[in-house]
Formats: structure tokens, sequence, C-alpha cells
């Protein structure tokens, strides 16, 4: 395969010796930008036009869309299984209150909430990413639970019984409930658009490096503890971020809920029936859990056997999930991470 | 052993092999006949592991076949080749680390083709082993591992061993031991494949001689019919490229 | 309850521990799999059992005799419909699939039983206790529950040293790709193992069913338990699980004796305290934890 030394994109040679374009959009992609673009002001704009009803459930939809791509980033490019992202959602939860309680403005907590969650996985994953594969996941689940036991342990939290949100009570309903939706689309644009913007840069090359072979990676010279860290601090942020929004729709943050382990299997069954490692991927999952949420709620647990069984028959059968089947199909990449390679026209 | 059978042993026709994408053998034709030792030669990288360990069943060829004793081998497992009488002693050794020598033998004998190569068999010919049947395979040194890799081979019993770089990293010495053993095991009727990155070497211990060149067969022939010069200019390419590693000694 | 018989409650209890464990630890020394529906699997045999003993009106210890090949033949079908299949998916595939597997049981089980704690009929031996001097009292139950996870180390380490399965599992476990070279067939080992991970896990479950209470969701606890002891104790050592066991449940009875709420919180942090300090475990080599991949 002959390469070139020229720079990333611009003209190159095919080995016919014939001049070809790399580049990192296609139409598609550019096209498909703009329309999300405009998406997210439609989305953002939606409370003065649609109100309270329509609110609602996207705000469940965007924290699925949030939790998602976070998950992708761990778990997608960097082959980091962790099972114990609730952990940080709880803990988002409870530094919300913490924060609030202090005086701060609720909704401007959301911002110290995630990062206290986010310093607060430093030491932790000091010790986590010691092991990696299995015992990895094992472990963020060992966290969660020491996490979980720390709250109720804590009378300054509520301990068992659990706290209230204070600082709300001021808000009108209305007002309130279009604050939490777009305080919720603003982690959700920033956890996709984050996510993209990073796994295009040369940490997104050497976070799926990391994640197919952490040796080979090593030994081809990519700081391999260096990007693991990263992506764990980054997704435990945006866990927390997550957290603090449900803290504040909930109104009261308690163990059980806060920490349910239920998060991590969503976030399992988005990222495995949306696309391991795509950009798009993880939306489309958020898409079709909220979508079987919707319809399958009357039936209990037969809804969490249900995404069970098909989150396993994901793995061994559509390994790139839905998306990305059909990027290998299809050929479509509508936020693209990797480069195109045009022959020359004529 | 009884007398080999007149036709080939081994025959490989037309086999090509991938790695994922990457093409290791194109339409590699060879034969071995019973009873000769062939030795299989060629730089880093020409195909002779990858042709070892398809004849082994380890890699299934794209096209092509493996014939043994005139009955095609395609999608037959490694298990039953080696009942069938077919063993290997992988590059590099493979020994089973946590296992004893003596643990490492028996294991080779969980597919055998036959009950000839008992322990005590196998002990008569590698008696260093004997005094170390109860070590830990992984505190030998490395001709003692190379010995118990070759007695964990004949443990299968077989009719044809393949042997890939037996002499790599040993003392010429050590190395000199290993192949006394295997004029003895020719002697009692084995047919051996063996890949042998010292020319010298293999010019002198091997009946017939296959030199590979990036997946294709250069060369292939009886020893007494080739002088050494056109072995190194298959090794090498006609209009020689310098190639990385293993030049011929 | 004096500190001593606190103690020996612990060390009883690590066996209990270990018994759960060793299934975990043996998948994974083998075969690389960390079976993350494995506490399922144990909290599955418990319902089993109690469906044997109250449809045949005996103490669940009776129906062990069939309880535990239905077990083996359960892992030895996993493996060959799932573990195996996911094996060859890549390393993340084995997690996620044990992990949606998990799922499944879990809300499986509550559908078929509901959520309400279930109690497994222990006959006589649930009930008795001896005592030694005037300050310790020991259940039957709990020893026998030590003896049995004893039992099934030995014999385990037995098969495994002086069979020439247990030849044909270690040589596996160090090598599968030379081990299928040399003519060992691993999918039938494979599947053993798993038959014999089950089999010892849904042992485990009838233990913990009899001693305390067991529900759909316990799956998961049980499995943090079993990680956490094998870590402690060492990967690839199966008497290193019992050692971490007892670790495992000195610390958790000790510190219940000072403060109930603490117990469990305690034993974790011994689990971080280990990774912290000595990631290996205390028995196995550091070698062995790093040819099991286990350490990043």
């Amino acid at each position: 395969m002959k390469h070139t030394a020229a720079p990333v994109t611009g003209t190159g040679e095919s080995d016919a010796g014939q001049p070809v374009t790399v580049s990192r959009w296609s139409r598609t992609a550019s096209g498909s930008t703009g329309v999300a673009l405009v998406a997210v002001l439609v989305l953002a704009a939606l409370p003065y036009f649609a109100g309270g009803p329509a609110e609602q459930p996207l705000i469940t939809l965007l924290t699925f869309v949030a939790m998602a791509s976070q998950w992708n980033l761990l778990a997608g490019f960097s082959g980091l299984t962790s099972f114990g992202q609730n952990a940080y959602l709880g803990l988002g939860a409870y530094a919300l209150y913490l924060v609030a309680a202090h005086g701060v403005n609720p909704f401007a907590a959301i911002i110290p909430a995630a990062l206290i969650a986010a310093v607060i996985s430093l030491p932790v994953s000091a010790l986590l990413l010691r092991l990696s594969g299995g015992y990895f996941a094992v472990a963020t689940l060992v966290i969660a639970a020491v996490f979980q036991i720390a709250a109720t342990l804590s009378p300054s939290v509520g301990g068992t019984t659990g706290v209230t949100v204070p600082g709300l009570a001021g808000y009108d309903p209305v007002l309130r409930e279009a604050l939490i939706y777009w305080a919720t689309l603003a982690v959700a644009v920033i956890s996709v658009a984050g996510v993209f913007w990073l796994v295009r840069r040369t940490f997104g090359l050497d976070a799926r490096a990391v994640g197919s072979d952490p040796v080979a990676a090593a030994s081809a010279g990519v700081r391999v503890g260096r990007i693991r860290r990263l992506a764990y601090l980054l997704a435990a942020g945006g866990a927390g971020a997550v957290g603090a929004l449900i803290a504040l729709q909930t109104l009261y943050v308690e163990p059980t809920t806060v920490f349910s382990i239920q998060y991590s299997v969503d976030m399992l069954f988005m990222v495995l029936i949306g696309g391991m490692g795509t950009i798009e991927g993880p939306v489309l999952g958020a898409l079709v859990l909220f979508g079987l949420q919707e319809t399958l709620s009357s039936y209990g647990a037969w809804y969490l056997v249900i995404v069970g069984g098909l989150a396993v028959a994901a793995t061994l059968i559509a390994s790139r999930g839905l998306w990305g089947f059909a990027a290998d199909r299809f050929g479509w990449s509508l936020l693209p991470v990797g480069y195109r390679v045009r022959p020359p026209s004529g | 052993m009884t007398a080999p059978p007149p036709d080939p042993l081994l025959e490989v026709t037309g086999l090509d092999v991938f790695y994922g994408d990457f093409q290791a053998l194109f339409g590699v034709w060879m034969s071995v006949a019973g009873g000769r030792a062939t030795a299989l030669v060629g730089a880093n990288g020409a195909g002779k592991t990858t042709l070892l360990r398809t004849i082994a069943g380890a890699q299934p060829p794209a096209a092509g076949s493996v014939r043994y004793r005139g009955r095609d081998l395609t999608g037959v497992p490694p298990h039953r080749r080696i009942s069938a009488g077919i063993a290997l002693v992988p590059e590099g050794r493979r020994l089973f680390g946590s296992l004893t020598v003596e643990e490492n033998i028996q294991v080779g004998a969980a597919a055998a083709a036959s009950a000839d190569w008992p322990l005590m068999r196998i002990y008569d010919v590698f008696p260093m082993l004997a005094r170390r049947r109860g070590q830990r395979a992984s505190t030998l040194s490395g001709g003692e591992q190379q010995a118990v890799a070759i007695a964990r081979a004949l443990a299968a019993a077989p009719t044809l061993l393949l042997l890939d770089e037996i002499s790599l990293g040993l003392a010429p010495r050590v190395v000199g031991e290993l192949y006394q053993t295997l004029t003895a095991l020719r002697a009692e009727g084995a047919t051996l494949l063996i890949v042998e990155q010292d020319l010298r070497r293999a010019m002198a211990e091997c009946d017939d001689l296959v030199c590979l060149l990036e997946g294709r067969v250069a060369l292939a022939s009886p020893v007494p019919a080739v002088r050494r010069e056109q072995v190194v200019a298959a090794y090498f390419g006609e209009g020689a490229r310098p190639r990385s590693g293993g030049a011929p000694t | 309850m004096s500190w001593v018989n606190s103690v020996i409650q612990g060390l009883l209890l690590g066996g209990q521990y270990a018994l759960i464990a060793c299934g975990l630890s043996l998948a994974f020394g083998v075969m690389r799999i960390v079976n993350l529906a494995h506490g399922d699997l144990a909290v599955c045999g418990a319902y089993l059992g109690l469906v044997l003993s109250s449809a045949l009106g005996v103490p669940v210890w009776v129906t062990l005799p069939l309880l535990l090949p239905a077990a083996f033949a359960a892992g030895v079908a996993l493996q060959v419909a799932l573990f195996g299949r996911a094996l060859r998916g890549g390393v993340l595939a084995p997690v996620l699939v044990t992990f949606g597997l998990s799922v499944m049981i879990e809300n499986l089980l509550q559908v078929a039983a509901t959520s309400d704690p279930r109690g497994l009929a222990g006959g006589g031996l649930a009930l008795a206790s001896f005592r030694i001097g005037s300050q310790i009292t020991v259940s039957w139950l709990f020893m026998t529950a030590f003896l049995t996870a004893c039992a099934v180390l030995s014999g385990l380490q037995l098969l495994l040293s002086r069979t020439s399965w247990g030849r044909k599992v270690r040589a596996t476990a160090d090598d599968p790709d030379t081990a299928r070279l040399v003519g060992i067939r691993v999918r039938p080992v494979f599947a053993t193992v798993m038959g014999i991970a089950v089999a010892t896990a849904t042992l485990a479950g009838v233990f913990i069913g009899t001693i305390g209470t067991f529900d759909p969701y316990q799956g998961t606890n049980s499995l943090i338990f079993a990680f956490e002891a094998v870590v402690i104790g060492g990967i690839g050592s199966l008497w290193g699980t019992l050692a971490g066991g007892m670790a495992l449940g000195v610390t958790q009875v000790v510190v219940g004796q000072v403060n109930q709420a603490y117990a469990v919180l305690a034993v974790h942090l011994l689990f971080l305290a280990v990774l912290a300090v000595r990631p290996n475990g205390l028995f196995a080599g550091h070698q062995a934890a790093r040819e099991a991949g286990a350490l990043g």
C-alpha cells in the first residue's frame, strides 16, 4: 500500500498514480450536521411553542442520549466496560444537593456537581484501572456498592431516607420544567458533540487502539494509562451531570433510586443496540430504549428480560449494533470520525 | 514402525492461506515422500510457519488442499489429524508453562495415533528429560524445553513429524544433539518436515529441500541435486533484494 | 457474643464465600471469562432447590443428586450456546453477554417467583448447633457449609492435578491455541469446566438459601463477594480463594459485631485496600495474574 508524506487531508496518490482526495466529511455528513444543528435549535425553542406535555418525554429521551454517549466513550471507544457508572450518577445527585444546600442556585449547581463527580473519579480510577476486562467490570460494581452504602450511612444526606433538593420551591412549575428541559438538552448536546469532537482528534484513534489491543497500542507509543484515565474521568463527570439533572427532576435524592443499577443496564443496552464505537449509534439506541420503555412499561419485569435478551443477541449477532450494521451495509455516516478516500472523478 | 508407503505421504496442492485480508501462501504445491526428511527454508515471513500450521489443521486454507496418505484433510480438525499421525512441534516451543515436563509429554498423547510411544520409550530417547520429569516446564533451559516440545509431539506416535525452527536460540552443540535424535527417529521410519533457518544444517541433515519466498515455492529439489548458490538465489529471489532477518548461514 | 466466637463464625462464613467463588475462579482461570451471571446462577440454584424440595416434600439436601447434575448440564448448555460464541466475539463480548444474561435471569426469576424473600428447608441440620467451651457456639449448618467448601476445593484440586482431564484443563488454561494443536479438544474442556462452575455455584446457592433468605436480585451481591474473595486470595489459586473468603467472612462478622450497618462496607473496603496494596492478592504470583489478563 502506498503512503504519501502529504498532510492528512488533501490530495494523495492512488496505487495507479492518479490523484485521490482524502477528506473527513462527505456531502451527507455536512448536510446532516446542518440538520442536526437545526434540530437542536428547534428543540431549544420547544418550550415556547409546545409546553409541558412535550417536554417530559423529551427530558427522558435526552437523558438517555447523554448517558448512552458517555458510556460509548467509555466502553465503545476505550474498551472500559463499566457497569458502575450509576456510582457517579448518584454521586452527582448528592453533590447537587450539597452544593444547593450551601445556597447555590440548583441549576447553576449542575456544573459543580459534575466536577465533583469527576474529581472523585480520579483516585477511584487509580485503583480500578489496574484491572481490565471482566475484572474491571465487577470492580466498578463494587465502587457503586461502596458509594451507595456510604450514602445510606451518612446522616448529613439523610441516610436511607434521603433528602429534598432545596431552592426549587420558589420556581413557577412551568418555568422549572422548562429550565430542567434546557439543562438536559444542553447536557445531551455537549455529551454527543463532545464525544464527537474528542474522537475525531488523536485521542479518538488512541482510545480505539487501547480499546482493541492495549498491548499493541502501548508498543505503538499510545499512552494507554492516560487515555483510559481521561475517558473514565470524562464519563464520570458526564454521569455526575446526568445525576444532577435527575435530582432536579425528581426533587428528591435517595440512595436506592439514584444509585440504581438500572442506569447501567440502560447504558449497556442503548450502546449495544445502537452501535458501539459510532457517534450516531448511542442516539439511535436511546430512541430504541425510549420506545421500548413506552410500549413495554406495563409488562413489568418482562420488559427487562427483553432488554437483557436483546443486549445478549446484539453482542453475539450484530456486534456493531443497528447503526453499525447500516454504516457497514449502506455506507451511511452522519457524524464521521474516520477518513474518506474518494477516487478521482472521470 | 512399518515401511513407509510408496506414494507421497503428504501432498500439498495449490494452497492459498489468508490471515484476514493478508495472503500468506499463494498456490503452494509440495509433496513429502514417506521416510524422508524435507527441509523447509525461506526468509522470515516467507510462509513456512503458516504452511506447517495449515498442514496441522490450525489454519483453514482458502483454496487448495492437504492430502495425507491420499486422504483430503480439508475440514479435519487438529485432533483428528494427530490421531491420523501428523504432529507439530510449534515455533517457539509453546510448552505449557505451569505443567511439569512429564505432564507436558502426557498431554501430547491426548489424541495419540497409537500407543507406540509410551513415556518410557520417550525417556529412552531423551534421558535428560527423565531426570527432570517432575520439574515445571517453564524452569528448563532452552535446549531442554525444545526437547520437551519434541517429546510432546512424539507422545502422539506420529508418522509425519512437523518441526518449526527447533534451532532458534540454541547453541550449536545442543542443536546437534537434537538432530541426532531426529536421525534416530528417521531410522525408525518417521517422516520429517523441518523448518530450518540454518541452511548448512538443513542441507546436511535432510534428503529434500523446499524453499519458500513470499508465500510461493521458489525451489523444490532433492538436496544432492541442488547447489548452495541456487538455494541462496531462491531464498532471496531473482534480482536479489536484501530481506530483513534470517539470512542463511 | 465473644470476639473468638465472631472470628470463628467469620472463618466458617468464609467457606461459603469460597464455595461460591471457586466456580468463578475456575471459569476465569481456564476460559478467561468473568461470568457476571455467576451469582444469579447460584440464586437460580436456590430457587430450583426450593421448587424440588417443595414438590418432593423433603429437605433440600435430598434434592442435591437431582439438582447438581441439572446445574452441570445447564453450565454445559450455556457454554455451548452462549459463552463459546461470546469468546469468539472479542475481548468485551463475554463481559457484555454475561451481564445481559444476569439481567435476564434476575428478571425471569422476578416474573416467576416475585420479589418475596424465600428460604430453603434445611431440615434438622438447619437448626442444630454445638458448643465448644463456654464461649463458642457453632451452627452445624455453618460447619457443614465450610466442610463442604473444603471438600469441593480439595476435589477440584485433585481433579486438576492428578487426572488426565485435569492436565488437559491446565494446559488449555495456559495456552488454548497450542492445546488445540497438540490434540486437546478445547470445546469439551470449556464445556465441562463451565458445568462444574455452575454446579458449584448451585451448591453454594443452596447453602445461602438455607442459611439466610434469597430473592431474585441477590445474585449481584453474591457475585461481588465471590469476586472479592478471588481477588483477595489471588487469581489462579483455589486455596487462595478459601483464604480470601475467610478474610471476607471474618471482616464481615467482626465489624458487624461492632456495628451491623458497617459490615458490608468494611468488606468492600478490605477488597479495595488489597487492590491498592497487593493487587495480585495474597497468594498468587504476579505472573499468574498477568497471564490471566486480569491486570490491565
